[in-house]
């Protein structure tokens, strides 16, 4: 069954299109993978997906209802979590405090969403810095305490925004080991540039070049595909 | 010790200082505490606002002069006593406030500040305009009788004083509620990361609305609790002058503080009265000081005594 989906979405820039028409699929449980040289449109695509910029045309159904036009919030609140490329944690807040406002939406009373907040600091190994402000941590473990803040909405569809930049290769291990864990539950869209990371989480990848779907298959087919040689995997 | 229990500590023993303190302070400093704790009511509605969520309202003013003309055209045209005059001020700021916020929070930062201060002149000017029932300038005072609450002259020092420090109390223990919430830290949040706050599935319209419905009704009791108190309404607190008191005096005491509304305001009010003592120049004394504070404690007072020695301050 097809959790995601998109038809003929369209983002210009002022003359640029950022993404092109694309039509995208996505069922439920999947681990997806979203790969592409930079600038190819994955941040824009996904940004579209969740309601954080305006597409110019084209539309989105989640589980079956066209949420083209509701506000990101609402969006988020049907199930859907994003974690950003682009490091954006509440950098004055405790860690404790910035996944507390996640899990806030979901659980309800202090004592639960304490625990709640443990259980996904837990995941990522932060629990030892739960007190800290959030914009001392390391970029690294800014990296994580996004991750943290996506795992606790429990989302139905998790989209992660390189969530492996700036981690270090322990922490890449244990990040596949942890999607991994998650598929029973979660459908996952997962923008990667990390290789390794992509080929042994990933069902399925999706090739975004120029803001267009170039090609679409397991691990296998993507990585024996010479279009997807020459745009991506031979360059990057 | 908890974090809680400290802050119910700190919060409870300054609302039993200053509720001692009434029984010992000579008339004059007694007057001036009851009126500043008025003046950092207003000063606490603002700082739902600005300190807490992060919007800079240039017109405040208006929000006190809703809450005041509306309790004070309550008592002139209605005949109302003082509580249902107070609920009338209140029902006021909060339907301004809720117009205003509809409106302004369509804009943000820069073009935010502007839109509040246009509104805010726009209810001077009004205030002048229908000089023929608020008497514009000049204004209208609220008689011995008309301020008599279920046989409580509130013209009295003592009664006033007490008047003035149940609202103070109810609306300190209501900020530190309101921070300590899932709400408050929301707000919080908004001003952080807006853009955080809404991917994480937050209305941040609906949130900041009702921060400013909030700031604008606490203003508004301030206001109205003023002229009653005080017994004097006039256009003067419409103007642009009173919009900017609460910004000063919430940065000096310190933003996002619940604590600093009160101290900010404590000390410009006792800088300025002990400098007019001194020098008629005594603007260019609060000046220079006001620059003081800035440059060494450039996060209010309360701020940095929260950065630098109780980091569980609200
Ligand atoms: N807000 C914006 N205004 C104008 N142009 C933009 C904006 N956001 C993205 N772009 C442009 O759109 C194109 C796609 O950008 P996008 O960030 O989606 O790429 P990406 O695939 O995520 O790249 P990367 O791998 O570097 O993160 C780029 O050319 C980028 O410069
Ligand atoms: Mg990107």
């Amino acid at each position: 069954m097809t959790l995601l989906s998109t038809r003929a979405m369209t983002k210009n820039f002022a003359g640029l299109t950022a993404v092109n028409a694309v039509d995208f699929d996505l069922p439920k449980g999947e681990i997806r993978a979203l790969i592409g040289p930079n600038g190819a449109g994955k941040t824009t695509f996904v940004s579209l997906l969740c309601g954080r910029i305006e597409p110019t045309s084209g539309t989105v159904e989640f589980d079956g209802a066209d949420i083209s036009h509701l506000p990101a919030h609402k969006r988020i609140n049907l199930g859907m979590a994003y974690t950003f490329q682009i490091t954006s944690v509440f950098a004055r807040l405790s860690v404790f405090e910035n996944v507390a406002l996640a899990a806030r939406k979901r659980v309800h009373g202090t004592a639960q969403v304490a625990q709640a907040v443990h259980a996904a600091l837990d995941q990522v190994d932060l629990n030892d810095r739960a007190e800290q402000i959030a914009g001392d941590l390391s970029y690294g473990h800014q990296r994580l305490l996004e991750i943290a803040m996506g795992l606790v909405q429990r989302p139905r569809l998790l989209i992660l925004d390189e969530p492996t930049q700036g981690l270090t290769d322990s922490e890449i291990d244990a990040f596949k080991a942890l999607v991994r864990g998650l598929k029973d539950t979660t459908t996952i869209l997962l923008i990667e540039h990390n290789m390794s990371v992509v080929m042994e989480t990933a069902d399925r990848i999706t090739v975004l070049n120029f803001g267009e779907i170039l090609a679409e298959g397991t691990p296998t087919e993507i990585h024996a595909d010479a279009r997807v040689q020459a745009a991506y995997l031979g360059t990057g | 010790m908890s974090d809680r229990q400290k802050t119910v500590l700190l919060h409870g023993g300054l609302l039993a200082l200053l509720l001692g303190l009434q029984f010992v302070l000579p008339a004059y400093h007694h007057g001036n505490l009851a009126r500043i704790m008025v003046l950092a009511v207003y000063a606490m509605g603002y700082n739902i606002m600005f300190g807490y969520t992060g919007l800079l309202s240039l017109g405040h003013a208006l929000f006190f002069a809703a809450g005041m003309y509306g309790m004070g055209m309550s008592v002139q045209l209605l005949g109302a006593t003082p509580a249902p005059a107070m609920i009338g001020g209140l029902i006021a700021g909060a339907v301004v406030a809720a117009a205003l916020g509809a409106l302004a929070l369509r804009t943000a930062d820069v073009a935010f500040m502007i839109v509040t201060l246009m509104f805010a002149q726009a209810g001077y000017l009004a205030v002048l305009y229908f000089g023929s029932v608020t008497r514009g300038d000049e204004g209208f005072v609220i008689q011995q009788a008309q301020r008599m609450m279920m046989g409580i002259d509130l013209s009295d020092a003592t009664n006033r004083y007490f008047a003035a420090f149940i609202l103070f109390a109810l609306c300190l223990i209501a900020v530190l509620w309101l921070v300590q919430s899932p709400f408050g830290k929301v707000l919080v949040a908004i001003r952080e990361n807006e853009e955080r706050a809404r991917m994480l599935g937050y209305d941040v319209f609906r949130h900041k609305l009702i921060a400013v419905i909030l700031s604008g009704t606490m203003s508004a009791a301030a206001g109205a609790a003023y002229g009653l108190l005080f017994g004097y309404v006039g256009a003067t607190f419409a103007s642009v002058q009173y919009s900017i008191f609460p910004l000063l005096w919430v940065l000096l005491g310190g933003a996002g503080t619940a604590l600093g509304p009160f101290i900010g305001t404590l000390f410009m009010f006792y800088l300025i009265d002990l400098s007019s003592n001194v020098t008629s120049a005594y603007m260019l004394i609060a000046g220079v000081a006001l620059v003081v504070l800035t440059l060494f404690a450039p996060q209010g007072l309360i701020g940095e005594v929260r950065s630098r020695i109780w980091r569980w301050l609200p």
